[in-house]
């Protein structure tokens, strides 16, 4: 890991500048996904500027017909969060089940979402569930936010400072874990919310996370395990590693969608 | 044995644990030496390539740096050197390439060392590797043993043509082919031995010391048997005398194998601190670890099992191809011979039994012992072969194994080694109590209710442990000898410091060996402190591994406190004034025989070191040391059984219930021998249902990390069912056999034999380790395509 500046600002705008301030500055919230690039030397960005002082980043409030989660906030506070697992308990059911414990006190999901790493449980469930991501200077739909591996429409300097969930009347979270790394192989967030059914996979994909319209169709016919079980993905596309080739992902995908609609009861 | 509060087999708290458990644990990364520099080792990221002119100048310039050595600069310290030689069928030795310790003409694998950059920080030495540049002509690898002996393949090593180190047999060829001749059935199997990384948790490291005062290097490492890391790196790579070579190995965090071999790291360490009059430390990072720690297993086998029409064993012969790796490391070509082919009589009375074992050069990381070593990959395949060997001759998968028991001791098998004892019919008996295997289908059924296909397994075996007479295993090409040594200082004021050649890397010597002195002597637990792992303190050593260091050095131990206490006895005749012939011990008093006159060990003690009032002749001092070279291996055996429920949907296996039932000879300390148990367990089930080494084609390490690479977890693991049925080694004074490998040996066939039977009833009838959840979706999709 080569040497960096670290910047521990105390307000949004503190941080902004800082950002601003030197070409190969990269924001750093829980630094899960950032610290271990850098050790391997992947990313050796000259500044870091921690979130982690920013006052009013790790509130989760109860909006009425929705539930937001400031960017700050790690997976241990959303699974803990009273309001979370009465209002969305698939979400906090799924912020539970990331990583390990020390991942969860420690990973964000402002972190989570700004990485946007194909393996990453959150893109799930901010597409299904409908979630607004809230910057610094704008707001944008889950659908526009997860544009692919890694990438996103965030400028440089830009921060996320929440994530908004629309509250479902119904939506659960189904994850086959890679053995080694935790990371989901085929993770589908089911959703039944107010923009009717989704159906969101994580972790199987190349391009990151994705909708399964057919899924979606046959669920707002039939709310059943039954109406997923026939419908295969196509293998095409699909990560493969050592742990799982582009065929298995494709079959796990609808097992885990069978089994997450089975789970929203 | 008088057995007391903290005697032989007393629940007893481990002694280490107070330091290790508050972070007082001393490991060579917390030693630092005055004026230390720090190396990093510049490892090739090509599995195979010529090398040309490597450039140094940049790093040599860069901040910080003090030196960079290469290859070149080493040329005249010897290579690294192996400790076993093997001859073929054709009688020939082994082909025994050099293996430079920093890579001279080629690199082999990626992970060889390349260069040594020494600097002020770590982080500065780093930087600068960085700034070497090699020249490389990218050679084809051949990264499998498929790879390696293909038409055609390229060379590891120019001397070894097809790759082949040496072609290997052991067992009465013809006798065998006669057995099958004369069967009514022949049962075949094919079985991969996966490769496996060890993964201690602590990396490996060094620090290294050259004093011109005394001339005397001084070598701190993470190793498993100083002596032997002496004995190699002394009189075969830097041509140093033991009295000018002190090799330290202090806490040692794991080694599971992998911290026996003498590394090229501690060579060049050791050089370097020559060259540079400097200490020299270097910590391994875990990525470094994952391509230069020795690897695991990683064979090919097909056998077959000739049968009567009841199902008697008649012969068995078994072919075996094994990947050694690109360089031949310690104890690398031993492991697929003399620790694997002599198992293959397993605890059954077959008549006849040959093995063959070619083994192979490919460019990986070199392949070594890996806790079990050999006896892992004998008693899978066995097991699986059983068990087939039941299904297809619709026997009950118990009765074949029972009808084969041998049960007469002493047995000789035809693969050279004659077990002492044993009762194979009490351990299968307990364990199948144990796991309740009779109600087993009713299991079954609850599963299958929940749409889960539950499947049981069960392997016997035995080991063969405490490695070896000395005599013998140098007869098979063993270039040391494998005695222990113990010595026993009874102080001035009766407190006692015993000394060990084995070594201490989690195994918790410092309580057991105190339990065994303590007991003998009748001195108090806590006044019993042991020394190891330092070459300047301890006479001499073989160090821990093949669960040898409570059979071998426990008993070197036992019989240097039986010398200490016959001289108590001469000196107790001379304050009572009675004859040596009458003076008893017991419980650290010496009585003369029926009478109450008596004097304590801290009496005799004390006049030994006071030697006012003393025998004539007799020597000052109370302190001896024993030699012991085992007469036999200790054979530990026992029944695994295993039971599994896997997700047809997912082919995701849960293993929901082990039991153990285990003859492991005497148990000094009890919570010792389940941890043991228990962590062999896991390292078994990791090798069956998670941890899978994997190399490219091209020779990359697709499995090199945690992201990749399973580790078992407690999650993975069920809670152990340990049971012990007890018969006692004949041969060494303590009764013990050995517990570190258990586990990895019997349970792995235990786990796959339920996993099949999980899945026979789809048409599944193998399964390849690990046992992942897509190997088992794609075989039921196999079967039901």
């Amino acid at each position: 890991m080569n040497d960096f500046t670290y910047h521990a600002p105390t307000s949004l705008d503190e941080a902004l500048a800082a950002l601003r301030g030197a070409e190969g500055a990269k924001l750093i919230a829980g630094g899960h996904s950032l610290l271990p690039v850098m050790k391997l030397n992947l990313a050796a960005p000259s500044d870091l500027v921690s979130l982690a002082g920013v006052p009013g980043l790790a509130d989760i409030s109860d909006d009425g017909d929705s539930v937001t989660v400031g960017a700050m906030c790690t997976h241990a506070q959303v699974a803990g969060s009273e309001t979370v697992q009465g209002r969305i308990p698939a979400l906090a059911a799924m912020a539970d089940g990331i990583g390990d414990a020390q991942v969860r006190n420690a990973g964000t999901i402002g972190g989570s979402v700004a990485h946007n790493d194909p393996a990453a449980d959150y893109p799930a469930a901010c597409v299904a569930l409908g979630a607004t991501i809230v910057t610094d200077r704008r707001e944008i739909g889950a659908d526009d936010f997860f544009q692919g591996m890694f990438m996103t429409p965030l400028a440089g300097d830009e921060v996320v400072t929440a994530v908004r969930f629309p509250v479902p009347s119904r939506a659960a979270y189904a994850k086959f874990a890679n053995p080694a790394s935790k990371y989901a192989v085929a993770g589908v967030m089911v959703a039944d919310g107010p923009d009717g059914v989704r159906v969101a996979v994580t972790g199987a994909s190349g391009d990151g996370v994705f909708r399964v319209g057919e899924m979606e169709a046959a669920l707002a016919g039939s709310f059943s395990a039954d109406a997923v079980a026939g419908i295969s993905v196509s293998s095409e596309g699909m990560l493969s590693d050592t742990a799982a080739g582009a065929d298995y992902r494709a079959h796990l995908v609808t097992v885990m969608a069978k089994r997450a609609v089975e789970a929203c009861g | 044995m008088s057995g007391n509060g903290t005697g032989i087999g007393a629940s007893v708290k481990r002694k280490e644990d107070a330091r290790f458990l508050t972070g007082r644990g001393r490991y060579t990364d917390d030693i630092n030496l005055p004026g230390q520099l720090y190396g990093y080792i510049l490892r090739s990221g090509m599995a195979h390539a010529k090398i040309g002119a490597v450039h140094t100048d940049a790093a040599k310039a860069a901040p910080g740096v003090h030196a960079v050595f290469t290859g070149k600069d080493m040329e005249g310290v010897g290579g690294i050197p192996t400790g076993w030689l093997i001859h073929s069928k054709d009688g020939s030795p082994m082909v025994e390439p050099a293996h430079p310790a920093l890579a001279t003409d080629k690199v082999r694998y990626v992970g060889d060392c390349v260069a040594i950059v020494v600097a002020e920080t770590a982080e500065q030495a780093r930087s600068a590797a960085n700034l070497i540049d090699v020249e490389r002509e990218e050679l084809p690898a051949v990264a499998s043993i498929e790879a390696a002996e293909a038409d055609g393949a390229a060379l590891v090593h120019d001397e070894a043509p097809g790759n082949v180190c040496y072609d290997w047999e052991v067992g009465d060829r013809a006798a065998t082919d006669a057995a099958f001749d004369a069967a009514d059935h022949v049962v075949s199997i094919d079985v991969v031995n996966n490769r496996l990384i060890p993964n201690a948790i602590e990396p490996r490291a060094a620090i290294a010391n050259f004093d011109p005062a005394t001339g005397e290097y001084t070598l701190y490492t993470t190793s498993q048997n100083p002596h032997l890391v002496r004995l190699l790196l002394g009189a075969f790579v830097l041509g140093l005398p033991e009295h000018k070579l002190r090799i330290v190995a202090p806490d040692v965090g794991g080694g599971f194998g992998s911290k026996i071999p003498h590394y090229a790291e501690e060579a060049i360490l050791t050089w370097t601190a020559g060259q540079l009059g400097r200490p020299v430390k270097w910590t391994c990072e875990r990525l470094d670890a994952f391509k230069s720690d020795t690897h695991g297993r990683d064979h090919i086998s097909t056998a077959k099992l000739a049968l009567d029409a009841d199902g008697h064993f008649l012969g068995l012969h078994v072919t075996t191809r094994a990947n050694l790796g690109a360089y031949l490391s310690t104890f690398a070509t031993c492991v697929p011979t003399y620790l694997y082919g002599i198992l293959f009589a397993g605890p059954y009375t077959t008549p006849a039994v040959y093995c063959e074992v070619k083994s192979f050069f490919t460019n990986t990381v070199p392949v070594d012992a890996l806790r079990g070593a050999g006896r892992p990959e004998a008693t899978y395949l066995l097991e699986r072969l059983v068990d087939k060997a039941a299904v297809e001759l619709g026997m009950d998968r118990v009765e074949i194994r029972r009808k084969n028991f041998i049960r007469e001791f002493p047995y000789q098998t035809p693969v050279a080694l004659q077990y002492d004892q044993g009762d194979y019919d009490a351990t299968l008996d307990l364990a199948l109590e144990a796991s309740d295997w009779a109600g087993f289908e009713g299991r079954r059924a609850e599963s299958a209710a929940r749409g889960k296909l539950r499947g049981i397994g069960i392997s016997t075996f035995i080991e063969a442990c405490g490695i070896a007479p000395s005599a013998v295993v140098g007869s098979l090409g063993a270039r040391a000898g494998l005695y222990e040594s113990g010595s026993v200082r009874v102080h001035p004021t009766g407190s006692v410091s015993v000394f060990t050649g084995t070594h201490s890397h989690g195994q918790g010597h410092e309580t057991t060996f105190a339990q065994i002195v303590s007991d003998m002597l009748g001195v108090d637990f806590d006044a019993v402190d042991v020394v190891h792992g330092d070459s300047a303190k301890i006479p001499f050593g073989m160090g821990t591994y093949g669960s040898r260091s409570l059979a071998v050095g426990g008993t070197a131990i036992y019989l240097a406190v039986e010398k200490v206490i016959e001289k108590g006895r001469k000196i107790a005749a001379h304050l009572l004034e009675a004859s040596v012939e009458d003076i008893e011990f017991d419980n650290g008093s010496f009585t003369v025989a029926g009478t109450d006159r008596s004097t304590s060990l801290g009496d005799v003690a004390l006049t030994a070191y006071v030697p006012h009032n003393y025998p004539e002749g007799l020597e000052p001092g109370l302190e001896e040391t024993a030699f012991y070279d085992p007469l036999n291996f200790t054979f530990p055996a026992g029944t695994h059984v295993a039971e599994v429920e896997v997700d047809p949907e997912t082919g995701a296996v849960d293993l929901v219930a082990v039991t153990g039932a285990d003859d492991v000879g005497r148990v000094i300390t009890p919570m010792i021998g389940a941890g043991q148990l228990h962590g062999g367990l896991a390292h078994g089930i990791g090798q069956a249902l998670l941890e899978d080494c994997i190399y490219q084609d091209d020779g990359q390490l697709a499995t090199g990390s945690y992201l990749d690479y399973t580790m078992p977890r407690a999650a993975d693991l069920p809670s152990f069912n340990i049971n012990h049925n007890t018969t006692l080694c004949t041969h060494n004074p303590l009764g013990a056999k050995g517990v570190g490998e258990v586990g990895s040996i019997g349970i792995p066939p235990a786990v796959i034999n339920a996993v099949i039977d999980a899945l026979r009833p789809l048409g599944v009838n193998d399964m390849t380790m690990p046992a992942t959840s897509q190997r088992v979706w794609q075989a039921i999709q196999q079967a039901q395509g």
